[in-house]
Parts: C-alpha cells; structure tokens; sequence
C-alpha cells in the first residue's frame, strides 16, 4: 500500500527543494548569485551544499539502515569517535593518510560493532545503537582526554575546506560517495537483498539471502560514512570536539532519510533522493539563518517538516483499506 | 524464582554489589546524607524514567523527554517570574499544556500510524523549539513559595536529608507501580506492548490506551521539568539535553524488555539508584573524569540488554508468554 502511495506523490523531494529554494530566493534574492574567487565558488547556494556535506553523508549509511527496518542512533558519537582519532593521531605525528585511515578503520569497527549486536544477537537497532550513542561521546573524550584537540595539518584541513574544480571538498566528497553506493546497491543484488530483509527477516533468510552479513555489511556502510563525516566536520573547525561534534545530527540524518521517501518500516529506499532531503533541510537552515530569523526556529520549521511528512504518509490521507492494512504492518515494525 | 523476574534480580544484585564495593573503597559513602543526596539528584531523572517505563512496556519510545523538561522549566519560570503567576497556578497550567502535547503525540502515533520513534523526535525539536524561542537564557525564580518548597525536607539522624522532591520521586514510583500492576490502565499498557493485534482482539481500547500513555510520558516529563526547576531556582531552555537517553537507559537496567510487554516499575527505580551510583562513584573517587560515567552507562546498558536477550532466549517460548501477561 505504502509503495503504492509514495509512487502517486510522484518525487515529491525535488518539488520540495524547489520550493525552500524559491523561499529562501524571495526572502534573499542574492541567494543564488555565485561569484568565482581565489579559485572557488563562493556563495549562499554553494555554502548550503558545503555545510550539508556531512548530514548527506551520514544519509548515505543511514538509508541504508533504515531499509532493513533499522535504524543507526550512533552516528553522532561515531563522527566524534572518528574525528577524535584522526585529530589525535595528527596531533602525535602520524602521517595524514595513516590517521585518516585508522580513523575511518575505527568508524567501521563502531559500525559492525552495532551490526554484530542487530545480526547475531538479535537486539532491537534503536537499542543497539544506543548503547554507543551513550558511550560514544565518553570514548571521543577519552581519546581527546577531554580538550578539543585543535591541529595544523594541511592535507586534514584541506580535506574540510579546500575545492575542487571550485566545488567544496566536503561537496564533493559526498557526491562521490553517493554515486559510488548507488552504483553498488543498483547495478548489484545488494539493494534488492536489502529491500528483502526489510519487508521480512526470516522470509529472505529462508529465501537464503544471508542475512547476518548484510545487516552487518549495512551498519558498517552507517559507520564507515559517519566515520567520513566525523572527519569532515573536525577537519572543517580544524579541531576535534569531542562534546559538540555531530551532537544530534543522527536525528538531522534520520529526517533526512525519512524527507527521501525511504520508508521507515523498511523495504523501501532510496540513497539519492536521501541526499536530497539532506539538502532540504540545509537550505532550510540556511535560509532561516539569511533571512534574519533566530536560529532556535530551525528546531520549530523542523518539526513541521516532520509532521507535514507524516501527514502526507498517512493512512488517512490514503484509503480505508490502506487503514488497515498499515495497522497490522505497525505492529510488526513495533 | 519465576524466570522473568531474574532481569529484576540481577540488577537489584549488581546495584548492591556496586555500592558495597564503593562503601569498601569510600567508608563515607554508608550515609543517610549520600543516600539522601541520591533521591534529590536523581529525582527528575527518576520521575521521567517512570513515563519512560509506561511508554517502553507499551511497545514505544518517547524521544521527547528531556525536551519537555527543559520546555516545562522555561514555561515555569517564565509564568512565575515575568508574569507573575503563583508557582502552584503555573504548575497546573504546565502540567496541562505537557498533558495536550502528549495526547497530541499519542493521537498521532495511533491515527497515523507512524513509529512513536519519528512522531516523538517531532516532539523533540518542537518542545526545544518553543523553550528556546520563548527566552535564549536562565530565567531564574525568585518566589518565596519556591524556597520553602525546595527548602521542605525530613533530616534524617546522621546529617542526611529527604528533600521534598526525593520524596515526590518516591511517590510517583509507588504510585506508577500500583498504576502498572493494579488497575485496568497498567493491564491495558502490559497487553499493548506483548501484541497489539491480539490486544485489539480482547476489546483492549488502543486507542484512548496509546493517548494516554504519551500524556502520562509528557506530564510526568513536566512534572520531572517542575521538580527541576526546584532543584535549580531557574528554567534554561537547553536544560536536560539527553535525559531521554538517560531515562531509556535507566528503563532498560531495571528490567524492562524493550520490545513491550515486560516490566517493572520499581526496576526502574533500581535502574536510577545505579546510575547514580556511577555518578555519585565517579566525584567520590575525583580523579575519574565525568565522561567515564558515559561509558559505564553504556557498558551497563550492553550487558543488561544481553542478559535479557540470554533470559528471554533461554526460556522455551510457551513459557515466556504467560509470564508477559503477569499483572
């Protein structure tokens, strides 16, 4: 029913983008005048896709999981684990391809650490990934010791902040990433496994998809992205703050995933459309910080957002057999 | 001993094994005022934890807790001190809007039928949302009914005291485990959470039943921003950022089976006296740095979830079902 129904919205996320832009353009009509310098582009535009960088990435890993029926609380503490490790590491003379590679290492460590708890014993994802949301920041402030490790690294902080072809790395990393997974989930059987083990467990398990391995696969990509973005974020601010860095963008990712029609009672995805929502929600951001409103209200337009959402995906908007139908699928995803 | 209750068990056992270990360590710690401390500390924590426990049992999960708190304080401080309102009128309109929001939110879970996940996280940025656009910084109460009522306590002999508000998280416990387990509602939220289709079939009312649960969430939420503001004469929008977690955590240690159905109130309560434990643990010892109360809550939360999975894996499936239906 649900599938049927998200086809009738027919994209309805690049409508939206449209509309965020053409607000934030009424409201600031500069917005999209973009201007060539020092060898980069320069302008509000261009910013919305830098500093929506990382919440796309973390978007990427996060379709992913929520396809399954999952979902990956633990990305924030990850990104905080994961720019701790690389800032650490180049604070203590490591070279930056070894730091920046022990660091992702450490990201996909988290990652299938969630996914052994999901696939082999069996634990509730949002619990799962709990536990290293709890204890993420704890770990990311041991390996700080506490202090935001600040750092010099050219090839690090050229990672956060440079351009390439004047687009922001940050950009286009995420871009290379998105088209990477795409290709890997599309042009594979990977992304129908997946879909399988969404709609039923134990019917693609039978099926003799091998399910540990996916799911594992699946929250490793969620920490393998995290890990990216950790790197990203502590390479932009040229520090590794183990308190504040991703502090609630899983909640940002998780919108960002749902805004992308990916159904959150599993089945259903797409990583695109994803890094689409991702964008929404920054030009959201954006848009509210130019046009001279208080930031706090970014909080409130995102909770509309969320409950707009809701509306156009309910039972009540379909039909009264959708009603039903929908009921005994909630019970399952509990 | 009944199977199901061994969860329960293993964490009253581990909670008095941890705090003799800490009364070995810190003879000091073995007093009426470090037990009395513990009760006031941890008394919003606790009260909130209770709605968490309806809310788990039930099958879902409240993401807007702390949120809530942080909303209450600030729309509590706002009323008494620019508006002048007497704290008990305030705490009645409070606890009426908080009352309003998780029925809203429960509305929205049934008729929607959405994750309690996403409609609770909307809750969230709405509830931090509207505390932070009312007022950016500390609103700090200065009403004298405020200072007597944090200042009310029972001493107790040895220097300990049993503040007002640790007693109202006594009495919201007892009052949540009678609730639980003594009437229609708790027996209601018990069948929700083990299968809401068979519930459906025994003529259970799903949907008043799931309106209720998240007002009793968000209003003792309120209640818990209420007992915060006492405990620190002022409402700050970005108060009690990731209680909710907390409160999860809290759940889960006492016993109560995340996937619904299964539970204890009073395990939560044992699940708050650990966690603060660990905090209280950590500034006794002074040279433990805060971020390792973290990491003991998440290593806590791990081996609580694995001990459940190994209990409730062990035992044959017949049996586990009569059990879930204990009330």
């Amino acid at each position: 029913m649900k599938r049927l129904h998200l086809e009738r919205l027919a994209n309805p996320q690049l409508l939206a983008l449209a509309a965020v832009l053409l607000i934030n353009w009424i409201l600031f009509p500069n917005f999209f005048r973009i201007t060539w310098q020092d060898g980069r582009l320069f302008g509000s535009a261009i910013d919305v896709l830098n500093r929506g960088a990382p919440v796309a990435i973390l978007a990427i890993g996060m379709t992913g999981v929520i396809a399954t029926k999952g979902v990956d609380l633990s990305v924030g503490a990850i990104m905080a684990v994961c720019g701790a490790v690389a800032a650490t590491m180049v604070v203590a003379g490591y070279p930056t391809p070894i730091a920046v590679i022990a660091a992702l290492g450490v990201g996909v460590v988290c990652g299938l650490w969630n996914g052994f708890l999901v696939a082999v014993l069996d634990i509730q994802p949002i619990i799962a990934t709990l536990v290293l949301m709890v204890a993420g920041r704890g770990i990311a402030q041991l390996i700080t010791e506490g202090y935001i490790v600040t750092f010099n690294d050219p090839t690090l902080i050229f990672i956060g902040t440079g351009s390439l072809l004047g687009f922001p790395m940050a950009a286009v990393i995420a871009l290379v990433l998105m088209i990477l997974v795409t290709l890997v989930v599309k042009r594979t059987a990977i992304g129908l496994f997946i879909q399988a083990i969404g709609v039923n467990r134990s019917a693609a398990s039978l099926a003799g998809i091998n399910s540990r391995m996916l799911l594992m696969l699946v929250y490793g990509l969620s920490g393998f992205c995290a890990a990216i973005a950790g790197i990203l974020v502590a390479a932009d601010i040229r520090g590794a703050d183990a308190n504040n860095s991703g502090l609630w963008l899983e909640l940002d990712a998780i919108l960002a995933v749902v805004i992308g029609g990916t159904s959150l009672l599993g089945g259903k995805f797409s990583i695109p459309l994803a890094v689409v929502g991702a964008i929404i929600i920054q030009a959201m951001n954006t848009g509210i910080l130019v046009s001279g409103f208080r930031p706090e209200f970014n909080l409130i337009v995102k909770a509309g957002m969320i409950i707009l959402i809701l509306m156009l995906q309910s039972p009540l908007v379909g039909s009264a057999i959708g009603f039903f139908r929908r009921d005994d699928k909630r019970v399952v995803s509990k | 001993m009944k199977r199901s209750l061994r969860p329960l068990a293993a964490t009253a056992v581990i909670f008095l094994i941890a705090y003799a270990a800490s009364v070995l360590q810190f003879p000091s710690m073995l007093s009426t005022r470090v037990l009395g401390n513990f009760l006031t500390d941890n008394a919003f924590l606790g009260i909130a934890a209770v709605g968490m426990t309806f809310v788990i049992i039930s099958g879902g999960i409240d993401l807007s807790v702390g949120a809530v708190i942080g909303f209450t304080g600030v729309l509590v401080a706002v009323l008494i001190s620019w508006l002048g309102f007497h704290p008990l009128l305030a705490f009645v309109i409070v606890l009426g809007v908080a009352a309003l929001f998780g029925a809203a939110m429960g509305a929205a879970i049934h008729y929607l039928q959405v994750p309690s996940f996403i409609v609770t996280l909307a809750g969230m940025f709405l509830a931090r949302g509207g505390a932070s656009v009312i007022t950016q910084d500390s609103v700090p109460i200065n009403h004298e009914f405020y200072g007597a009522l944090s200042d009310l306590m029972i001493r107790l002999p040895g220097g300990g005291r049993l503040s007002f508000i640790g007693l109202l998280m006594i009495a919201i416990f007892l009052g949540g485990a009678l609730l639980a387990h003594r009437t229609r509602f708790g027996s209601y939220v018990y069948a929700l959470g083990g299968n809401p289709v068979s519930a459906l079939l025994m003529g259970v009312p799903v949907a008043r039943t799931t309106v209720q649960i998240y007002m009793l969430s968000s209003v003792l939420a309120a209640l818990s921003g209420i007992v915060f503001s006492l405990y620190t004469s002022a409402g700050y929008p970005l108060a009690a950022v990731g209680v909710e977690l907390d409160a999860i955590s809290a759940v889960v240690i006492g016993g109560t089976l995340l996937t619904g159905g299964y539970g204890f109130v009073l395990g939560t309560f044992v699940g708050v006296m650990l966690l603060g434990l660990v905090q209280t643990y950590i500034i006794f010892d002074g040279t433990l740095s805060s971020w390792w109360t973290k990491i003991v809550i998440g290593i806590l939360l791990f081996l609580f979830i694995v001990l459940q999975r190994i209990i409730f894996a062990a035992s044959a499936p017949g049996e586990e079902k009569p059990e879930k239906a204990l009330v």
